[in-house]
């Protein structure tokens, strides 16, 4: 079935015989097709571009120096996800603030935090909310519970984001030189594949909704290709198993309940217009921004130089920006694209070093 | 083993380090009582030693692991085994150890004593004599995450152990192992599955209560490893593949050795618990700690035979070939994928934490 | 972005079960899920079910895992 699914890849590639770039939106895609090696099995006119679907990388500057800030204060416990401890902020990442004495804990999920809270009440527990739909309801939900059952010393630090936004805004600050979006599979369980009808309807490109094993992979780029090929852009689900059309609707109410929508910053791409969420003043008692109303996230000096946003949209490459590989490496990112293990720039860095040692 | 203390909920003070009589109590009462030999029991300021040969392997290495009691083991078994199988490594047998230990105020006399008792069972059983040590007291640190989601509360008041152990072993005439000696064709043999002690130690220290049958593999190697090396001292790497996992240790040997190494994922060993664990945190066991495994590498014609001799040693049951060493690219290790793929192996960055993208 | 993996329901308790991926535990939450029932198979999230697979979801997925050679 596979080579099938390889073979039909290769003749539909050769078909439509130009270069086809394809944007796959989310991080966890990146990451897979980095693991499986799927990128080596592409045929050679089709590349992947990553986009700005990792929510972790594109968490902004200022966002990491309020959560230092408060880490500062007196009894507070920051608990994120793992992967939040190297982003660095404009002063230092929280894997810094750790070492300097802020209390930060890596909790797999919500549900920690918002436990730790219950057996910690001495302790004031901040939760890093980050990431973006699929995410967004699992910490909405300790929300609503922390509310319900008064565990008054848990709050949230809001920083979610929303995908389709961001994808309708790619274009915005530039050319967007993509045939087709691989869309998010687990965004698309919560949202449903109906999110990206504006999307198809404005790029006029495929959109097509792929789960993360690499046969899912494949078979979703085949049916980009056989769109290409047909000259069609529509929204397909090549991850059935997972996504409908109308997605998690309880999942969705319960987003809508705890949360509003806000404009928010996205390292790399700036300010993109509703494309955030923010916490319902009904639940302002959980919400970290104002529980600690004295700490002012101070405008984050913009990444000087950092051409992310052209990376991301795919009109640049990585040795076009003046601090990849100098100012900007893995050990030390500056941009979304070098802080993510497997971004466009951090790729390139790892590449590039092995065709120096060929 | 000898409870010469009543009191069970004794812990260390400040004073146990002084010098004095609490320190001299807890050296001759538990240290002694345990370690007893006659090198060590001159309780001089050094240990003074004959060795029957001059070439000679010297090894240090500090443990810091917390929570000091693991699925498994426990910190004193780890310190042992470590710097056993670091010296093993270099085609070493193990000989004589020094064991320093700096105590947290506030740890647990009886917890002390499990330690210092599996720091005895371990040493015996690897064949090496604890021959010096010391003793130190530190105040209680703050912010201890490591404990900072167990439930009870009385985690929350107990102290740490550091230890610091130092070995020396002698090289087998023969033998000249390197991590500079792989060559083009060499075999890369994993002696077991990858992964157990880091996900073992992981799920405990994060608090990231997954139930599960993660245990730690740590054991000393130089048993398995003598065998082998009696039989075929022409090995060229052997490598333990601590923190960073296995691919940390490859992408060692890829540059020091100026090879490139190619590993197939598919022959890599994973238990389906390290598996399971890993899907459910987002990260990969060849990139996962190990404290009982080995990479052998060793030349085409002798890999089978190394492999026969390692599944017959009760710790190299599981043992597989996983892989190749290639002249191109140097210094880089590639994994053969599942799908038929092809991906960079890298050193992992810094220490494995669940993630969620 | 999101990593989620599917496990099975071994112990349900009102909003909280315990999920099973290769014999590893963990406590979870299927609120947003509808009618969860041991025995399901479920995509876990951050601790939280966020989806249901049907039989034929799991038999694809099997088949997928079965045939990733490509």
């Amino acid at each position: 079935m596979k080579n099938d699914i390889i073979k039909e890849m290769l003749s539909l590639a050769g078909t439509i015989g130009r270069p086809v770039k394809l944007m796959e939106v989310c991080g966890t895609h990146t990451m897979a097709a980095f693991r499986t090696g799927l990128r080596s099995l592409l045929p050679e006119n089709v590349s992947l571009l990553s986009g700005p679907g990792c929510p972790v990388c594109v968490t902004p500057n200022d966002f990491l120096d309020l959560a230092i800030a408060i880490a500062e204060e007196p009894d507070v416990v920051i608990t994120t996800f793992g992967d939040m401890l190297k982003v660095p902020g404009s002063r230092m990442s929280l894997e810094h603030a750790k070492a300097r004495g802020a209390d930060v804990r890596v909790v797999y999920s919500p549900l920690d935090a918002l436990n730790m809270a219950k057996e910690q009440p001495g302790k004031k527990i901040v939760f890093l909310g980050v990431g973006f739909e699929t995410t967004a309801p699992t910490v909405a939900w300790t929300i609503k519970e922390a509310l319900q059952s008064g565990v008054a010393n848990y709050s949230v630090l809001c920083a979610h984001k929303t995908i389709p936004e961001a994808m309708l805004a790619l274009p915005a600050g530039g050319d967007l030189r993509i045939d087709g979006f691989m869309c998010p599979g687990h965004v698309s369980v919560i949202i449903g594949a109906k999110a990206y009808e504006p999307i198809c309807a404005r790029h006029h490109i495929p959109c097509v909704i792929a789960g993360f094993e690499a046969a899912d992979m494949a078979r979703a780029i085949t049916m980009i290709l056989r769109q290409i090929a047909g000259s069609q852009a529509k929204v397909e689900i090549e991850y059935t198993r997972s996504v409908t059309m109308e997605g998690n609707v309880t999942a969705q109410d319960l987003c809508s309940e705890v949360f509003e929508k806000s404009d928010a910053q996205w390292r790399g791409l700036g300010t993109i217009p509703d494309s955030g969420l923010k916490i319902r003043d009904k639940y302002a008692a959980h919400d970290a921004q104002k529980t600690f109303p004295e700490i002012k996230p101070t405008p984050s000096a913009s990444e000087h130089g950092c051409i992310c946003g052209d990376i991301l949209r795919g009109v640049k490459l990585p040795a076009d920006c003046p601090l990849f590989g100098r100012k900007c490496t893995p050990s030390s990112p500056i941009g979304a694209c070098m802080v993510s293990s497997e971004g466009t720039c951090a790729a390139y860095f790892k590449y590039t070093r092995r065709d120096k040692k060929k | 083993m000898k409870n010469t203390t009543a009191n069970n909920n004794e812990i260390v003070l400040m004073g146990h380090g002084g010098g004095g009589l609490l320190t001299k109590k807890i050296i001759e009462e538990i240290i002694l009582q345990e370690l007893n030999n006659p090198i060590l029991a001159q309780l001089d300021d050094s240990a003074c030693i004959t060795l029957p040969q001059k070439d000679i392997a010297f090894t240090t290495d500090s443990y810091v692991i917390d929570p000091i009691f693991f699925p498994g083991a426990d910190i004193g078994k780890l310190a042992v085994c470590g710097t056993v199988n670091d010296l093993a490594m270099q085609g070493a047998e193990p000989k004589y150890m020094s064991l320093a230990l700096i105590i947290e105020e506030g740890l647990p006399i009886s917890d002390f004593r499990k330690i210092i008792h599996s720091i005895k069972e371990t040493s015996s059983a690897a064949g090496v004599a604890i021959v010096t040590g010391d003793t130190k007291v530190i105040e209680r640190r703050k912010n201890r995450s490591a404990l900072s989601h167990k439930n009870d509360s009385q985690h929350e008041q107990e102290g740490g152990l550091f230890i610091n152990t130092t070995g020396i072993g002698l090289r087998l005439p023969k033998v000249d192992v390197a991590v500079s000696n792989a060559r083009p064709g060499d075999a890369v043999i994993v002696t077991g599955s990858i992964g157990d002690h880091g996900m073992a130690v992981l799920n405990l220290r994060e608090g990231l209560r997954l139930e599960s049958k993660l245990t730690s593999d740590v054991a000393p190697l130089w048993d398995m490893i003598s065998r082998v090396l009696e039989k075929i001292p022409g090995i060229h790497c052997l490598r333990d593949p601590t923190r960073g996992g296995v691919a940390a240790a490859l992408c060692d040997i890829a540059e020091a050795s100026s090879c490139g190494i190619t590993v197939t994922e598919s022959s890599l060993p994973v238990k389906n618990s390290v598996r399971g664990a890993c899907d459910l945190l987002g990260l990969e066991p060849i990139a996962v700690a190990n404290e009982g495994k080995a990479i052998v590498i060793c030349s085409d014609n002798d890999k089978n035979e190394v492999l026969r001799i390692i599944r017959s040693h009760p710790l190299g049951q599981d043992a597989c070939i996983i892989g190749n060493i290639t002249a191109e690219p140097a210094g880089i290790v590639l994994m053969k994928t599942r799908t038929g793929g092809e991906r960079i192996i890298d050193v992992p960055t810094g220490e494995a934490l669940p993630r969620i993208c | 972005m999101c990593l989620a993996v599917p496990a099975k329901i071994v112990k349900l308790n009102g909003n909280d079960a315990i999920v099973e991926i290769e014999g590893v535990r963990r406590q979870s939450n299927v609120s947003l899920i509808q009618a969860p029932k041991i025995g399901d198979y479920v995509l876990l999230h951050a601790g939280f079910a966020i989806q249901k697979w049907s039989e034929a979801d799991v038999q694809e997925f099997n088949e997928i895992m079965a045939t990733i050679q490509m």
